[in-house]
């Protein structure tokens, strides 16, 4: 059964379906390191949008718009100079 | 700061972490390892096929002995297409425009495929500092001539990816700064100038693919001659 503490289907629950009095055991059995966190973002995104039957340009496209998007960030204090420049 | 057209090859530090860094890992990222199921996921079943088509297109006329190089090659061509295309999107970095990328990658290739043609090989390896065909008496001067082309090909490697990123991008950048210019001035030339600011990027998603392809096909060329 899900229920059972101790077990993998147990640590393997989805936030939502963890009871409060449950929750420090469920964090414990998770990997919360940096690189698991990592590793568990990758596996999420890869298994919803990319290992499906049927997967499109879609998983792809919102993750190099994701990309893009980093891009503008990481570049944002350099490029904020061009704002109101008259001559580029 | 002063900014000049040169600053998109800069890349952006935020906390401790360039750009260039995340730039290097889209290529990991984008071609997850196949798995060892009968039939992969669409991504994956194309990728493979891709490049399997194109592993035994560049690796066809190269002996058996050579084939080991295949992995390194075809992760080499991966990287490059992926790096380079990447850069088109807006605000990105490409971490190919850079001179240390490249020649990192064209120096240690073809220093250790020569390395290779001359140990396993040497006389071979030598005999192509002479053309086939040649005048006997032009000997010594094609000699020398062969021995330069021949310590000029992984500065010319590097330099060729350099330059044709580099330019593009900047060309790109001069034509839409001249596009958005000229749009209050002179709106009809700033037509023209839209026009040929995507013809331009038309061109340079061609030269984006076809330069990695370049890079690779001459590496197995060299390959070719040494293995």
């Amino acid at each position: 059964m899900a229920d059972k503490a101790g077990s993998l289907a147990f640590v393997e629950k989805n936030l939502g379906n963890v009871m409060l009095k449950e929750l420090p055991r469920w964090l414990a059995g998770r990997n919360l390191t940096p690189t698991g966190l990592v590793r568990g973002g990758y596996d999420w995104y890869y298994n919803k949008y990319i290992n499906v039957k049927k997967g499109g340009i879609g998983g792809i496209s919102m993750f190099l718009f994701g990309y893009v998007v980093i891009s503008y960030v990481w570049s944002f204090d350099h490029i904020k100079h061009d704002r109101w420049r008259k001559y580029h | 700061m002063t900014l000049s057209l040169f600053d998109q090859f800069l890349s952006p530090v935020v906390c401790w972490i360039p750009l260039v860094a995340i730039a290097i890992m889209l290529p990991w990222i984008l071609f997850p390892s196949p798995t060892t199921r009968w039939v992969n996921n669409r991504n994956l079943t194309s990728q493979n096929w891709f490049l399997g088509q194109s592993t035994s297109q560049i690796f066809s006329p190269i002996n058996p002995g050579g084939h080991k190089w295949a992995i390194l090659l075809s992760s080499l061509l991966i990287f490059l297409t992926t790096m380079n295309t990447a850069g088109l999107l807006p605000y990105t970095f490409t971490p190919t425009s850079q001179l240390s990328i490249n020649m990192g990658f064209a120096g240690a290739l073809w220093m250790g495929i020569v390395i290779l043609g001359m140990r396993t090989q040497p006389t071979h390896s030598l005999g192509h500092l002479l053309p086939e065909g040649a005048p006997a008496l032009l000997t010594p001067v094609l000699v020398i001539i062969e021995t330069i082309s021949l310590f000029i090909r992984p500065i010319a490697l590097g330099v060729r990816l350099t330059a044709n990123l580099t330019a593009g991008h900047l060309l790109i950048q001069l034509t839409s700064t001249a596009t958005l210019a000229l749009l209050t001035i002179m709106p009809i030339t700033a037509i023209f100038t839209g026009v040929l600011l995507f013809l331009l990027a038309l061109l340079e998603a061609a030269v984006a693919l076809i330069q990695a392809y370049v890079f690779i096909l001459l590496l197995s060329l060299y390959l070719q001659e040494n293995v």
